[in-house]
C-alpha cells in the first residue's frame, strides 16, 4: 500500500511519558473517522530529538512539525492539516523570543544546524520493524563486509576513518579492533557498553530505542572483523523500553539469517544476549562490565592484560560504546575518505549529546566535531529560558567538568575539551544558568562518585570521602581558609593512587570549578555568603516591598506558613519559619522574592 | 511447618533455575527473575538458591549488594522514585525529595511501615529534557500527573 502521507510520531520513553501513545491511538482513530486510513499512516518512531516538546509529530514527506500535542487536539489537526491540506499553527515550533511559527523541521534551527551519522534514522522508522531499517540502506554495509571485505580491509576502513570511542575515553576504535584480531585465542567475545552511567545523559538510551538494528549491524560487522562469535549488549536497567526494543530487534535479525549461523550464506556465526543491568556506575567501566556478566563481584581490575587479550571468560573481547557500533555501518557504506573529511583533524565524524540542564531546547544532538559549545547552547539549544544568564556547560558528567562563559567559542572536540580541563566524556551536556551553584555542583558529582566507588582502592574510597566532607562544610556555611588548598592537594592524590578511571577522573568536577570559579569558593568560605542563592544555610529569603503586587501565590504555596500580610499589599517572611525551600520564589510572578 | 515453606519455596524457584540450567554469565540475570518472583532477596531465599547453584552464600551476597536495584527487605506496593541525575538536581530534585520524605514520613530508600509506599532515588531514568522527573512503579510521570502526586499519595493510604 502506498500511501500520501506518514505521521511519524516520536513513542520513545520521554514522549510516552508525555501521552504520546495516547496521542498516536486518537490520531488512528480520528483518521479512520475521516476515512483517511487509506492515505495517512500512522509511524511509531524513536526520538525525533527535540524532547523537551513532545509529544512530537511530523508529517512526512512534506516534514511539518507539531510539538507538545493532546489527545484534545487530535480531532482538529486531523481534520485541518489530514483533511483540509491546513497545516495548523498554533501546533508549530516557535523560536524562544519569537513569535511566528516555524512549520517546517528541515528550517528550525534545532535540527539544521544538526549533522546525523549515528542518528542517520532518528524520526524516520519504526524501530520495531527490521523492514524499516533495511529499507534505509540497513544491513546493506554487513552484506558489503560479508561479501566484499576481508577482515583485514574492514579494520582497515576503521582505522583509516579515524573513529574514536564514544563511552568518553575516545581510544582509536580500529586500532582496539586490531589488537582484538590479533589475539591467538578463540572464541572471541564481542561486547556494546549501553549501560550509561552518566546520571544525566540519554543519548545511548535514544540511540537503542530509535534504531536498535543500527547498533546491531555495527556489531556484527566488528563481530566478523574481529573474529568474534558471541556478543553482549549490557544495557543499564533503568532503560526498560530500550531492553525491550533491543531483544525485540535482536530476535528479527536472527529470524533475518542477519544473526545467528552462516549469515549471508558466507559461513559467519555470530550471535547476541541482551544483559541488564541491576544499577552500579561502576560497571560501565570495561573490566567491571565484564565481571559483572560473570557473575563476579563487578570490581574493576588492572589492566594489562586488555581485554583484547584476556576478558570475558579469560578471552580476548572488544567492548565499544553504542554509538561507536551505531557509526560502523556508515562508515563501510561511505568509505573512511568520506567520513574522515567530517571533523577536526583529531576529531572526526559526528559527536551526539544530550543537552539539558537550564537550557530551552532541551533534546538529543548530534554535531559535527569541530562545532564551538556557542552554536550547540545558542543556535541549537535556543539559549537560557526564563531571562536568565548562561554560567557554564558541564560535559563528561562525573568525570568531567565545567566550562564557563568565556570558554564558549571553544571547539567540541577531545583534545580542547581536555585542554579546558573538562572531557567530551559520552556526551553528557548540561548547561547551568546563574542561580547554579558551582560549589553545591562539585558536591554533588562527589556524592555520588563517592557512593559509586566499588571501595577496592584507598584513595578513591577515602580521599573522596575527605573531598566530599570538605565541599559539605562549605556548603554548609563551615569552610576554613585552607579548605581550597586542602582541595588541590588530595585531588591528585586521589587520581595517582586509583585503579579505574572512576577515581582518576572523579576529582575533575573540583578542579575545573576551582579552576574557574574560585571567587565562588571563597565567597562561600570567607563571606558566608552563595552567590548563585543554592546553599541553604547560607542564603535567607525576602520580599520586596517595591516589587511586591500582594497577590499572595507565594502565601499559597508556603508549606510552612511563614509569610503573611494584607491581600493587595506586600508580604513579609517570618525567618524563623522558613525552611528555605524556595517555593515562594519560582511561584512568584513579579520577581518580588530575592535570594541573598 | 518450616518444610512445608521451604517445599514451596523450592517449587517457586525450580523454573527460575531450570531457565538458566547450564548457562554461564547468567548470575546477575537470574538473581533479578528471583527477585521478580520474590519482590525482594529473602535470605531463604538466597540460601537455597546458593545451594542449587553451588556457590557460597557469601558469594551471592558478595556480587548483589554491588548494586542498588537488588533488595534485601521487603519493599512497597507503589515504589516513587526521584531521579536525583545532574539534569534533575540543578531543576530541584532535592527540593522535591525532601517533600516527599516529609509527605511518607520515611527517607530515601525506606518503606513505609504498612508497605504501601517504597522512596528512592534513582542516578538518571535517561528523560533528563523532562527534569525533574519523578518515577512511581516505573513509569516516568509528566508535569501535570507530578502536580497531583500528593494527591494520589494521600488516596493510597486512605483505609
Ligand atoms: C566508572 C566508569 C564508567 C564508565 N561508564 C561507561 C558507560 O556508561 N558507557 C560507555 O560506553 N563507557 C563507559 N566507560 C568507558 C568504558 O570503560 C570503555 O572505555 C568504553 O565502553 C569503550 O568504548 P568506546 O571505545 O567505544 O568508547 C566507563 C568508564 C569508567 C571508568
Ligand atoms: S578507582 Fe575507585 S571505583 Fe575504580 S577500582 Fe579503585 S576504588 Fe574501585
Ligand atoms: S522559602 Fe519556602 S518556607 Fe521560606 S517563605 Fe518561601 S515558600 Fe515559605
Ligand atoms: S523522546 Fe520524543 S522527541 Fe525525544
Ligand atoms: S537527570 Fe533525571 S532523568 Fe536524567
Amino acid at each position: 500500500m502506498v500511501y500520501r502521507t506518514n505521521a511519524m510520531i516520536c513513542t520513545c520513553t520521554n514522549c510516552i511519558s508525555n501521552g504520546a501513545l495516547q496521542v498516536k491511538d486518537a490520531l488512528e482513530k480520528e483518521i479512520k473517522k475521516q476515512h483517511l486510513e487509506n492515505d495517512v499512516r500512522v509511524v511509531p518512531t524513536g526520538a525525533s530529538g527535540l524532547c523537551v516538546k513532545g509529544p512530537i509529530l511530523v508529517v512526512q514527506p512534506e516534514g511539518i512539525f507539531y510539538q507538545l500535542l493532546t489527545v484534545e487536539a487530535v480531532p482538529h489537526l486531523v481534520e485541518e492539516h489530514f483533511l483540509k491540506g491546513r497545516p495548523v499553527k498554533s501546533l508549530m515550533y516557535v523560536p524562544p523570543g519569537e513569535e511566528a511559527p516555524i512549520p517546517n523541521i528541515r528550517d528550525i534551527p534545532f535540527f539544521k544546524n544538526q549533522r546525523l551519522i549515528a542518528l542517520r534514522n532518528r524520526g524516520l522508522i519504526d524501530p520495531d520493524e527490521i523492514e524499516e531499517y533495511i529499507a534505509r540502506d540497513g544491513y546493506r554495509a554487513l552484506a558489503k563486509a560479508l561479501t566484499s571485505m576481508t577482515p583485514e580491509k574492514v579494520i582497515a576502513e576503521i582505522k583509516a576513518s579515524g573513529l574514536r570511542g564514544r563511552g568518553g575515553a575516545g581510544f582509536p576504535t580500529g586500532q582496539k579492533w586490531e589488537f582484538c584480531r590479533a589475539s591467538p585465542e578463540t572464541p572471541k567475545y564481542i561486547i556494546c557498553n549501553a549501560d550509561e552511567g552518566d546520571p544525566g545523559a540519554f543519548m545511548d538510551r535514544s540511540v537503542l530505542e530509535a534504531d536498535p538494528h543500527s547498533v546491531l549491524e555495527g556489531m556484527t560487522i566488528g563481530a566478523y572483523a574481529m573474529g568474534g562469535t558471541q556478543g553482549y549488549m549490557y544495557v543499564r536497567a533503568e532503560y526498560p523500553l530500550a531492553i525491550k526494543r533491543m531483544k525485540r530487534a535482536v530476535e528479527q535479525a536472527r529470524d533475518y539469517g542477519l544473526l545467528g549461523k552462516d549469515i549471508f550464506g558466507t559461513g559467519f556465526d555470530f550471535d547476541l544476549d541482551v544483559f541488564q543491568g541491576a544499577g552500579a556506575f561502576v560497571c560501565g567501566e570495561e573490566t567491571s562490565l565484564i565481571a559483572s556478566i560473570e557473575g563476579q563481584p563487578p570490581e574493576p581490575r588492572m589492566r594489562p592484560p586488555f581485554p583484547a587479550q584476556s576478558g570475558l571468560w579469560g578471552k580476548p573481547t572488544n567492548i565499544n560504546n553504542v554509538e561507536t557500533w551505531a557509526n560502523v555501518p556508515v562508515i563501510i557504506n561511505w568509505g573512511a575518505e568520506w567520513f574522515s573529511q567530517i571533523g577536526t583533524d583529531t576529531s572526526k565524524g559526528t559527536k551526539v549529546f544530550s543537552l539539558a540542564g537550564n537550557i530551552n531546547n532541551a533534546g538529543l544532538v548530534e554535531v559535527p566535531m569541530g562545532i564551538t559549545l556557542r552554536q550547540i547552547v545558542y543556535d541549537i539549544g535556543g539559549g537560557i529560558p526564563n531571562r536568565k544568564s548562561f554560567k557554564a556547560v558541564q560535559t563528561g558528567g562525573p568525570s568531567g567538568g565545567f566550562i564557563p562563559s568565556d570558554l564558549l567559542d571553544l571547539s567540541v572536540d577531545y583534545d580542547r575539551l581536555q585542554e579546558a580541563g573538562a572531557i567530551m566524556g559520552s556526551g553528557g551536556m548540561i548547561v547551568v544558568d546563574e542561580e547554579t551553584c558551582m560549589v553545591d555542583m562539585a558536591k554533588y558529582f562527589l556524592e555520588f562518585t563517592t557512593s559509586e566507588s566499588c571501595g577496592r582502592c584507598n584513595a578513591c574510597r577515602e580521599g573522596l570521602q575527605a573531598m566530599y566532607q570538605i565541599l559539605t562544610n562549605i556548603c554548609a556555611g563551615q569552610g576554613k581558609d585552607d579548605d581550597i588548598e586542602l582541595l588541590e592537594e588530595l585531588a591528585p592524590a586521589v587520581k595517582d593512587g586509583s585503579l579505574c578511571a572512576l577515581g582518576r577522573t572523579a576529582p575533575n568536577p573540583v578542579l575545573t570549578t576551582l579552576r574557574y570559579f574560585r571567587d565562588e569558593y571563597e565567597a562561600h568560605i570567607k563571606e558566608q555568603r552563595c552567590p548563585a542563592g543554592v546553599c541553604k544555610a547560607l542564603i535567607a529569603y525576602s520580599i520586596d516591598p517595591e516589587k511586591c503586587k500582594g497577590c499572595m501565590l507565594c502565601v499559597k504555596n508556603c508549606p510552612q506558613g511563614a509569610i503573611s500580610g494584607e491581600k493587595g499589599q506586600p508580604q513579609t517572611i517570618d525567618q524563623e519559619k522558613c525552611i528555605k525551600c524556595g517555593a515562594c520564589h519560582e511561584v512568584c510572578k513579579f520577581e518580588a522574592v530575592t535570594v541573598r | 511447618m518450616a518444610d512445608e515453606n521451604q517445599g514451596e519455596l523450592t517449587a517457586r524457584l525450580t523454573p527460575i533455575l531450570d531457565r538458566y540450567e547450564g548457562r554461564r554469565g547468567v548470575l546477575v540475570s537470574l538473581l533479578q527473575d528471583v527477585q521478580a518472583e520474590f519482590g525482594f532477596l529473602e535470605e531463604k531465599v538466597m540460601s537455597t538458591v546458593a545451594e542449587a547453584l553451588k556457590l557460597p552464600l557469601s558469594h551471592l551476597y558478595g556480587v548483589t549488594s554491588f548494586y542498588s536495584q537488588f533488595y534485601f527487605k521487603p519493599r512497597g506496593k507503589h515504589i516513587v522514585r526521584v531521579c536525583t541525575g545532574t539534569a534533575c538536581h540543578i531543576r530541584g530534585a532535592p527540593a522535591i525529595q525532601a517533600r516527599l520524605e516529609d509527605e511518607l514520613g520515611i527517607c530515601a530508600g525506606e518503606t513505609t511501615e504498612d508497605l504501601v509506599f517504597t522512596l528512592e532515588t534513582v542516578n538518571c531514568v535517561g528523560c533528563c529534557a523532562l527534569a525533574p522527573v519523578v518515577t512511581v512503579n516505573d513509569r516516568v510521570l509528566n508535569r501535570r500527573e507530578q502536580r497531583k502526586l500528593s494527591g494520589w499519595i494521600r488516596e493510597q493510604r486512605a483505609p
